[in-house]
């Protein structure tokens, strides 16, 4: 148990320089944007309103999506947003990166490169100690109704969405199991701030049929259509800067060489300014691929204008 | 008859001092665009009268200094705004007040306020609740009074 804890808090050099590198790549192309505009009237979304980068690249709680648009823009505008994550588990390495824009508050675009580095477990499913698997995410999301702060406190922000993800490994989603190395993703999220009690609630339904998330394909042996999956969301708003909650995600159990559990977190997200927002979560993934237990840190950087 | 009508316009509605005049409309607390706080917990979380008269001094005076909104207010009744945003914040907290301005609707008028920009003034009232030691979830509980006004104020 200690050295499993050891193993989960030490951060590789590598990663952090990729983490730092591809931060300031995004950070750079925001400052290069023309909505950095001089009047001071850019952005204009109260903070944390914007969300935080899901592992997805649509704009939710890390995990979970939500119905809120991506970037600091109102209606009144078009605005964006930047992130990198990693997740270090027991057993993995996560490393997710991309951008998304929102245009309006009403449209959302995105895109994620997600990227699992396997470590020992690559060499036990003989795939190759280390080896990473990998996929793009792009996403669409259009918000249909309310609005997450204002309005009515019984009136939720609710978006409909779709994640389009395309598996970059087909023969490893062929030899586990996964019917098909692309797949969709839709789903209805609802998402409200109620200020009278600082209580952040929100949930997602989900028709989806991805294997952890889509890294060991769509559909399997088990099972090969797509199923209602419930997204879930509990948070406080301690500071206009802070807010603190925990996330729920069922997800299907398609594959037979390897049972697939729901994902439990606990964050806390930090607006360290406008433009920047840090999240930190421990996350409990269950069994990935065979290895039990994967829980660890979660650690996201996002950049928004 | 036209004399004796403006004679009782202005017993009902005399123009406070230093203030200017405005289109005559019926005065009551429904103006003020939600209804009261239940009990004294709210008041106090405000420091009463005297710590919403400093939060709205502070509210405005920021306000009108914010390049991003600071223009909506030129030319505007800023003796007036004062008085009626201390009223109509006093009478939402359940304090010992009367609201008599008008209602938000009628008082964003031709405005062309943007959601931006009551953003902006609910960031700059968030830090004059916070320099008045206004705790978080009572800030938050005040907005939450306000936050359905946004369909009247917000125009564009």
């Amino acid at each position: 148990m200690v050295s499993m804890r050891c193993r989960m808090i030490r951060i590789p050099p590598s990663i952090v320089a990729g983490f730092i590198a591809k931060f300031a790549v995004a950070t750079l192309l925001m400052a290069a944007s023309p909505a950095a505009a001089r009047d001071g009237r850019a952005g204009g979304k109260l903070m944390l309103t914007n969300g935080v980068t899901t592992i997805e690249g649509s704009s939710g709680g890390g995990v979970s999506t939500w119905a809120l648009i991506a970037g600091n823009e109102t209606v009144d505008g078009i605005g964006g947003s930047a992130h990198v994550s990693v997740i270090l588990l027991p057993d993995y390495r996560w490393e997710s990166h991309g951008a998304a824009i929102g245009v309006h508050d009403r449209l959302e675009l995105s895109y994620a490169r997600q990227n699992l580095d396997t470590r020992d477990v690559g060499a036990k499913l003989g795939i190759g100690r280390g080896y990473t698997l990998n996929q793009d995410v792009f996403g669409a999301k259009l918000r249909i109704a309310g609005d997450a702060v204002y309005g009515s406190a019984y009136l939720p922000q609710i978006a409909v969405g779709v994640q389009y993800k395309h598996n970059l490994d087909e023969p490893i989603v062929a030899a586990v199991g996964g019917r098909h190395a692309s797949g969709t993703d839709l789903y209805v999220a609802a998402t409200k701030l109620l200020l009278r009690q600082s209580i952040l609630l929100g949930t997602t339904v989900r028709y989806t049929k991805a294997n952890q998330n889509g890294l060991l394909g769509f559909g399997g042996d088990r099972g090969g259509s797509s199923t209602v999956q419930i997204g879930s969301t509990l948070g406080y708003q301690i500071s206009r800067q802070l807010v603190v909650g925990g996330e729920y995600r069922s997800k299907p159990d398609n594959l037979g060489f390897s049972r697939e559990n729901d994902w439990k977190t606990a964050y806390a997200a930090y607006a360290i300014s406008k433009n920047l927002t840090a999240t930190a979560a421990y996350v409990d993934l269950g069994s990935i691929a065979t290895a039990e237990r994967q829980r660890g840190g979660f650690l996201s950087l996002q950049t928004a204008f | 008859m036209l004399v004796l009508a403006l004679l009782v316009l202005l017993q009902t509605a005399p123009v406070p001092p230093g203030e200017d005049a405005v289109a005559p409309y019926a005065m009551s607390d429904a103006n003020a665009g939600g209804s009261p706080f239940q009990g004294a917990a709210m008041l106090a979380a405000f420091h009463g009268v005297a710590g919403i008269d400093r939060i709205v001094d502070d509210l405005v005076t920021t306000s009108q200094a914010d390049p991003r909104i600071g223009d909506i207010f030129k030319g505007q009744d800023m003796i007036r705004l004062r008085r009626t945003l201390k009223e109509q914040f006093c009478v939402l907290l359940n304090g010992d007040c009367q609201y008599t301005g008008r209602d938000m609707t009628t008082a964003h008028k031709n405005l062309g306020i943007q959601a931006k920009d009551m953003n902006a003034l609910v960031e700059n009232l968030q830090a004059a609740m916070r320099h008045e030691g206004v705790a978080f979830a009572s800030q938050n509980a005040f907005l939450a009074k306000l936050a359905p006004m946004k369909r009247d104020v917000v125009t564009r």
